[in-house]
C-alpha cells in the first residue's frame, strides 16, 4: 500500500517535470469524501466503485449518485463541492500548486445538482476554475453557487 | 404544403432544445456576507451573476432574475446539505530560533487535534510562511522545511502522516503587510488548515 504510493508518487513528479505541469507532488488523491449517503459512485478508467466517507478522489474521476445518494467532497485547495441525488459531475482536469496556488479546476455537471464554495485555485486566478453543463459554460470567479442542469 | 417547413421548425425546435440544457445557475452570498462573481456563457447569450440570489436560466433563453430562498430551498437544499464542513486554519509561532512552539502555540495544536476529531476523514495541510527577507527561492525551501518539522511533530502527537500534506508558501502571504526586505517574526509562522 505505502509501496505503491511512493511508485506513484515518483511517476507523478517525473510526469510533473517532464511537462513543467503545475501540478503538486502528490496530485494523485485531489479530494476526499466527506460526506456520501445512499448510492454514491466514482467511475475511474472504465470501473465504477462505492464511494464512501474517506475515499480519495483523482483527477478525470467521475462522481455518480442515484435517487436516494448524496455526496460532499473537499480538494486539497479546500474547494468544496457536493451533488444531490441523480446527478453526474466529472472532474475533467484538476491541478494545484500549492506553494503558487496556480492550477485548474474543470467540472463538468451532465445532470442533477450541485453546490460549489470555491477555493485557493479560483481565489489565485480568475479563470482558473470552470464548471460545464450540457450547454453553458461557467467561469468562477468565487465563491458560493449552485447549479442545476436537466430536468 | 408546409409540411416542409413544418417539419423543419420541428427538427430545429429539438435540435434547440438539446443545444441549451434547462439550467438554473445561482450566486450565494458567501458565508462572511460578501458575494463572489459568476460569468454563464450559453449559444444563447451570456451573463454575469454578481449579487446575492441573482440567477440564470436557460431554456428557450438566458433569463437574468433572482432565486428566491424557498427556490434554492426547493431544487438544492438536498445538495446543500451534504456539503463537507468549511476547512479552518490555525496559526502556529515558534520561540524565536528554535523548533519549540510557544506556549500559545501548544494550546493551538491541542484545538487541532480536537478539530480533527470532530470531522468525518479529517485532513490537514500544514503550510509554511515566512517573512520578506531573502529571495523567493530560498523562502519557498525555507518554508517547506519549517511545514515539514511541523508534520513530524504532528505525527509524534499521534496523526496518522497520510492525513498531513505540507505546503511551502513562502512569502507570498504574509500577515503582516512589511517593506521587502524586512524580517518580521509575525510573518515567520505555520498555518494548519483543517479540512
Amino acid at each position: 500500500m505505502k509501496f505503491t504510493r511512493l511508485i506513484d508518487v515518483r511517476r507523478v513528479v517525473l510526469a510533473c517535470a517532464l511537462s513543467i505541469a503545475p501540478i503538486a507532488a502528490w496530485a494523485l488523491d485531489i479530494a476526499q469524501f466527506k460526506v456520501a449517503k445512499g448510492n454514491v459512485y466514482v467511475e475511474r478508467g472504465g470501473k465504477r466503485f462505492p464511494a464512501y466517507v474517506g475515499t480519495h478522489l483523482q483527477a478525470t474521476d467521475t462522481v455518480v449518485t442515484g435517487a436516494d445518494g448524496v455526496a460532499g467532497i473537499t480538494f486539497i485547495d479546500n474547494s468544496l463541492l457536493s451533488v444531490g441525488p441523480n446527478s453526474v459531475l466529472a472532474i475533467e482536469r484538476y491541478a494545484f500548486n500549492s506553494t503558487t496556488h496556480e492550477g485548474v479546476f474543470d467540472a463538468m455537471l451532465t445532470r442533477g445538482t450541485l453546490s460549489v464554495v470555491s477555493g485557493k485555485i479560483a481565489k489565485q486566478s480568475p479563470d482558473a476554475m470552470k464548471v460545464r453543463t450540457p450547454s453553458s459554460i461557467l467561469g468562477v470567479r468565487g465563491t458560493e453557487f449552485l447549479v442545476r442542469t436537466g430536468e | 404544403m408546409h409540411r416542409r417547413y413544418l417539419g423543419a421548425l420541428v427538427a430545429l425546435l429539438i435540435l434547440g432544445g438539446c443545444a441549451s440544457s434547462k439550467d438554473l445557475v445561482v450566486l450565494l452570498p458567501d458565508k462572511d456576507g460578501k458575494v463572489g462573481k459568476v460569468l454563464v456563457q450559453n449559444p444563447k447569450g451570456e451573463t454575469v451573476l454578481d449579487s446575492a440570489y441573482a440567477a440564470a436560466r436557460t431554456g428557450g433563453s438566458l433569463q437574468r432574475n433572482t432565486a428566491s430562498q424557498s427556490e434554492v430551498k426547493d431544487v438544492f437544499g438536498t445538495a446543500l446539505a451534504a456539503m463537507p464542513p468549511r476547512p479552518v486554519s490555525y496559526t502556529l509561532y515558534f520561540e524565536s530560533g528554535t523548533d519549540e512552539f510557544s506556549d500559545q502555540s501548544k494550546q493551538e495544536v491541542k484545538r487541532v487535534l480536537a478539530e480533527m476529531a470532530r470531522r468525518p476523514a479529517p485532513e490537514i495541510t500544514v503550510i509554511g510562511h515566512t517573512d520578506q527577507a531573502g529571495p523567493d527561492s530560498v523562502n519557498d525551501a525555507l518554508s517547506l522545511q519549517r511545514a515539514e518539522r511541523v508534520k513530524s511533530i504532528l505525527v509524534r502527537l499521534g496523526i496518522s502522516p497520510d492525513r498531513i500534506l505540507t505546503a511551502g508558501r513562502g512569502r507570498r502571504e504574509p500577515l503582516v503587510r512589511t517593506a521587502d526586505g524586512a524580517s518580521e517574526p509575525r510573518n515567520r509562522r505555520v498555518e494548519i488548515s483543517v479540512r
